[in-house]
C-alpha cells in the first residue's frame, strides 16, 4: 500500500466576496479618503492582490473622531441594557458569518483556516457576548457605583489577530458607552471593513464605530488627535513607546499591549507528551505571530535530551502550506518585511553560535514562508534569547534549579506571559508567585477566554484587556480623584 | 526469572532482558511505573481532539478505508454464539463485499476459545488470523491455572492470537508484580510445540482503570511482560476505546520501542462503529507513530459493526452515491 498522504482539503473561497476596493467607514458610511490615496492589501500566501483600501489622512481621521464625538452623546446616554442588545446582535451576526470571516482572515493574514475557524472566530464572538453581558452591570464591576464612559476611543490594532484584536478593543469600549475610531493594521485591513458592514447589519447607530484604514502615519494622527479621550494600542514595543511619548502630558487614558519574550519552563517531572504539545502550540500557533508566544523554552537539564528528541519528532509532523487547507498547521508569514526580520534574527542566532534545526519541509514557491525552527545551545546573551522574533522560531535554554529558572525567565525587558510544566501543584504556585508576567499558564499554553484579563509587565505594556479588569480602561469612576468626580456628577445633575 | 520470549528476535529479547531489574521486585516495579512521565488529562484530550479534525478526503480517504478494513478483528463475543454464526462471520471476513472483489480481507476473526476450531476450519488456508479471547474473558476473575488452561486450550485448537484480560483488581490494588507474572505466564502458555507461539494481546479494560496515568503504567507493565499487542477494552463495559486512551497506548509503544527496540502493536476495541471514527484513529497512528505502525501487523480495530460502515463509505466513493444498510451483508 502507498503511504498515508492527506489529500488537499481546501476551504472554499466562494463564501467570501471581496470587493476590488474599500473606502473608510465614517459616520456609518463608506467613502473615499479626502486625498483619494489608496494602498493594496495582499494575500501573504500567494502575493495575490486582494483589494485596494483607502489611506486615511489627517482630515479623514478628524472627520472620524468628530463623527464618534457626535455619536457619543446619544450612545453613552443609552441605558446599558440597550447597548447590550446591539452587542448581542453583533455577536450573533459574527457567529452566523463566522465561516466567511474565517476564510477572509486566512486570506488576508496568511494564518491557517483551522486556527481562524477554530480559535479566532469563536473567541471574537465570545468577546462580544461577554462584554454585552457587562453593559448593564457596570455599577457592579467594582469601579464605583456610577462609572461613566470616557468618550472617544482611538484604537490601533496589529496584524497578527486582526479581528480578535478588534473584538478585544471594540467590545469593552461599546459596552461601557464609549464610541470608537479604529485603525486596523496596514497589511490586514479587510476583516475590520467587513466588521463595519456587520455594524450596519446590526443597526448600530451611525458614528459609534468608525474604521480608518492606513499605515503608521494614520495611526499616529489618530493617537495624537486632541478629540480622542482614550488610546488603546496593541503592537510592537517600539511603536508603543512612541505612542506613550505622544500622549504624555495629555488627559488621554492609555493602554498598551506590546511585545513579549515569554519563558515556557519545563521541569523534569512534567507530563512530557503534553508539554511537547504545549511548546508546539506556544511557539508555532499563528506562525509565532503571537505577542505572548512561548518563544524561550527553559528546560531542566536532566530531561533536555528526551524533551528535545520528542519536540523534533513532533515538529516533523507539522504541515506548512496553503492557509486555506484544513490540514495546514502553519501558514504564511504576514509580510515580506516581517519575513526579512525573522530571517535576520535567525541568521543572528546562527552567527552568535546557537545551533539551528528545522524539519525538512517543502515551502511553497510564492508567498512568504518560514519553516518552523529550533535553536539549541542558546544563552541569555544571544539576541534570539532577548529580542522578540515574532515568527516560528524557538530558542531553547536550560536550567538546573527552580531559582535559576525564575532568574532566567525574569531576565528580559518584557513580561507578558509565561508557562510552567510540572506535575507538582505546589511548584506551580511557588513559581507563579515569582514570575514577572501578566499571564502565567500551567500545564497549558496560549489559552484565552474573554473572562480572563490579559496584559503585561515592563516593556510588554500597561493596562489589562479582557475580563472585568478590561472595563476599567474605558471607565471614569472610582479610580479618579473625588474632586473631579464630584464636579462631573454636578454637571450631570444640572 | 525463568522465561521464554519466543515471539521476539534475539536482539530484542536481549534488550528486554536488560530491563529485568525493574521487574525484580514489586517495589522496583512500582518505582519504575510511577516514575514514568505523567499524563495531563486536559492536554491529552485536547491533542486527541485536534488529531480528530484532520480532513481526510478523496484518495486519502480511499486509502484509509481499505487500510481500516484490513486492520479489523471482526468480532463476535456473545454467549449465544453458534458455529453457524461464526462460519457466517468468517465468510464475511474473507469476502466483505460480495459485489466488489477488490475489497481487502479483514485481519482476523475474534471469537471465544470454544469457537476457534470452527473458525479455523471455515477460514481454510486463508491468511486471516483467528484470535481467541481467553483468561476468563471479560472479567478475568478466575484462578491462574484456569486462565492458563483456557489459553492453552485455545492455542491447541489452533488460535493464532490470544486476547487476554488483565486482573484489574490486582492492578488497582497496586499488586503490579502479580499482574506482570500473570501476563508472563499466559505468554508462556501461548507457546506451541513447534517452538512458535500465538501472538499475545493484552487487554487493560481502560474504562475500569479510570486514570490515564494508570493506562500508561498498564501499557508499560504489559510490554515489559512480553505483550505483542496492547488493547484498550473488552467491549463489555460502559466505556471502551476512546481516542485519548488510545493515544496513551500509542505513545507508550513509541516510547517502549525507543527504550528497548521492541515494537508492540495497538488495538483499540469497543464502540468504534463509523468510518469517520476509524479514520480518526488512523490519523492518530500516522501522526504519533508514523508509517511503520500503519499495517495490520501493528494496528487493529476490535469491532463488529464498523466493517459495514466502511463498506458503505467505500461504495459511496466508487459510485458517488450513498447506498444503504441493505447493500451490505448482515452477519
Amino acid at each position: 500500500m502507498p503511504v498515508f498522504e492527506y489529500a488537499p482539503a481546501p476551504e472554499s473561497r466562494a463564501v467570501v466576496d471581496i470587493a476590488p476596493s474599500y473606502g473608510l467607514f465614517i459616520d456609518g458610511e463608506f467613502g473615499e479618503a479626502g486625498d483619494g490615496k489608496v494602498f493594496k492589501t495582499l494575500s501573504p500566501s500567494s502575493e495575490e492582490v486582494l483589494s485596494e483600501v483607502a489611506q486615511a489622512g489627517a482630515e479623514d481621521v478628524d472627520r472620524a473622531v468628530k463623527a464618534a464625538r457626535k455619536a457619543f452623546a446619544t450612545w453613552s446616554a443609552l441605558p446599558g441594557s440597550e447597548r447590550a442588545k446591539y452587542l448581542f446582535r453583533i455577536a450573533r451576526i459574527i457567529q452566523e458569518r463566522s465561516r466567511e470571516l474565517a476564510v477572509l482572515e486566512s486570506l488576508d493574514n496568511g494564518k491557517p483556516i483551522r486556527e481562524s475557524r477554530d480559535a479566532d472566530l469563536p473567541l471574537v464572538a465570545a468577546h462580544f457576548f461577554y462584554y454585552a453581558g457587562w453593559a448593564d452591570k457596570l455599577a457592579y464591576a467594582g469601579y464605583g457605583p456610577d462609572p461613566r464612559p470616557l468618550g472617544v476611543a482611538g484604537q490601533v490594532i496589529p496584524w497578527n489577530f486582526p479581528l480578535l484584536m478588534l473584538a478585544w478593543k471594540v467590545a469593552p469600549a461599546l459596552a461601557t458607552g464609549n464610541t470608537v475610531v479604529l485603525k486596523p493594521a496596514e497589511t490586514t485591513p479587510l476583516s475590520a471593513l467587513f466588521f463595519a458592514d456587520i455594524c450596519r447589519q446590526a443597526g448600530l447607530p451611525k458614528g459609534v464605530v468608525n474604521i480608518v484604514t492606513g499605515d503608521g502615519s494614520t495611526g499616529a494622527e489618530l493617537v495624537a488627535h486632541p478629540g480622542v479621550d482614550k488610546v488603546a494600542f496593541t503592537g510592537s514595543t517600539e511603536v508603543g513607546k512612541a505612542i506613550a511619548r505622544s500622549v504624555a502630558g495629555t488627559r488621554k487614558k492609555v493602554t498598551l499591549e506590546l511585545g513579549g519574550k515569554a519563558a515556557n519552563i519545563v521541569f523534569d517531572d512534567a507530563p512530557i507528551d503534553q508539554a511537547v504539545e504545549g511548546i508546539i502550540g506556544g511557539i508555532f500557533f499563528n506562525q509565532g505571530h503571537v505577542c505572548c508566544a512561548g518563544s524561550r523554552l527553559l528546560v531542566q537539564e536532566s530531561v533536555q535530551e528526551e524533551l528535545l528528541d520528542a519536540l523534533k519528532r513532533r515538529m516533523r509532523t507539522l504541515r506548512v502550506g496553503d492557509p486555506l487547507d484544513k490540514n495546514t498547521d502553519i501558514g504564511a508569514i504576514n509580510s515580506a518585511e516581517q519575513l526579512a526580520r525573522i530571517r535576520a534574527l535567525a541568521d543572528a542566532g546562527e552567527a552568535e553560535g546557537a545551533e539551528r534545526w528545522a524539519p525538512e519541509c517543502e515551502l511553497p514557491s510564492h508567498g512568504y514562508w518560514f519553516a518552523p525552527t529550533l535553536f539549541t545551545g542558546v544563552t541569555q546573551a544571544h539576541r534570539i534569547a532577548r529580542e522578540e522574533i515574532f515568527g516560528p522560531v524557538l530558542s531553547v535554554l536550560t536550567f538546573r534549579t527552580p531559582d535559576e529558572a525564575v532568574a532566567k525567565a525574569n531576565n528580559t525587558p518584557y513580561g507578558l506571559s509565561a508557562g510552567i510544566w510540572t506535575e507538582k501543584g505546589s511548584r506551580i504556585l511557588a513559581m507563579a508567585n515569582k514570575l514577572r508576567a501578566g499571564v502565567i499558564w500551567s500545564n497549558t499554553f496560549n489559552k484565552f477566554d474573554p473572562a480572563s484579563p490579559f496584559g503585561g509587565y515592563k516593556e510588554s505594556g500597561y493596562g489589562r484587556e479582557g475580563g472585568r479588569h478590561g472595563l476599567e480602561a474605558y471607565l471614569a469612576g472610582a479610580a479618579e480623584p473625588t474632586s473631579e468626580r464630584s464636579e462631573r456628577e454636578g454637571e450631570r445633575d444640572r | 526469572m525463568p522465561t521464554t520470549v519466543p515471539a521476539y528476535g534475539e536482539e530484542a529479547a536481549e534488550r528486554l532482558a536488560s530491563m529485568a531489574d525493574v521487574t525484580a521486585s514489586d517495589s522496583a516495579l512500582r518505582r519504575f511505573l510511577h516514575g514514568l512521565p505523567g499524563v495531563d488529562a486536559v492536554g491529552l484530550q485536547a491533542r486527541a481532539a485536534t488529531l480528530g479534525t484532520r480532513s481526510i478526503k478523496t484518495t486519502a480517504k480511499a486509502y484509509a478505508i481499505d487500510l481500516a478494513i484490513s486492520m479489523i478483528d471482526l468480532t463476535t463475543l456473545e454467549g449465544a454464539d453458534t458455529p453457524g454464526k461464526v462460519r457466517a462471520l468468517c465468510a464475511k471476513g474473507l469476502n466483505p463485499d460480495p459485489t466488489d472483489r477488490t475489497v481487502p480481507r479483514v485481519a482476523a476473526i475474534c471469537v471465544y476459545g470454544d469457537m476457534v476450531a470452527t473458525a479455523k476450519e471455515a477460514l481454510g488456508g486463508s491468511d486471516i488470523q483467528v484470535a481467541a479471547v481467553a483468561t476468563a474473558f471479560p472479567s478475568g476473575r478466575a484462578a491462574l491455572p484456569v486462565k492458563l488452561a483456557d489459553t492453552r486450550d485455545a492455542v491447541a485448537a489452533g488460535a493464532d492470537e490470544i486476547d487476554m484480560v488483565i486482573d484489574r483488581g490486582a492492578f488497582l490494588s497496586g499488586r503490579y508484580l502479580e499482574v506482570f507474572e500473570e501476563i508472563r505466564q499466559v505468554k508462556d502458555a501461548c507457546a506451541r510445540e513447534d517452538g512458535t507461539a500465538a501472538h499475545l494481546k493484552v487487554i487493560f479494560e481502560t474504562g475500569e482503570l479510570q486514570t490515564y496515568d494508570n493506562v500508561r503504567r498498564a501499557s508499560w507493565l504489559a510490554m515489559l511482560a512480553g505483550a505483542d499487542f496492547i488493547k484498550t477494552s473488552t467491549g463489555k463495559v460502559a466505556v471502551n476505546a476512546t481516542p485519548p486512551v488510545t493515544l496513551v497506548l500509542l505513545e507508550a509503544v513509541r516510547d517502549f520501542r525507543a527504550a528497548t527496540g521492541v515494537q508492540v502493536g495497538v488495538k483499540p476495541a469497543g464502540g468504534i462503529r463509523t468510518s469517520k471514527d476509524a479514520i480518526k484513529y488512523l490519523v492518530m497512528v500516522n501522526e504519533t507513530l508514523g508509517e511503520e505502525w500503519l499495517s495490520p501487523q501493528w494496528f487493529r480495530f476490535g469491532a463488529s459493526s464498523l466493517l459495514n460502515d466502511l463498506l458503505m463509505q467505500r461504495q459511496k466513493l466508487s459510485t458517488g452515491r450513498y447506498s444503504g444498510p441493505d447493500y451490505v451483508t448482515v452477519d
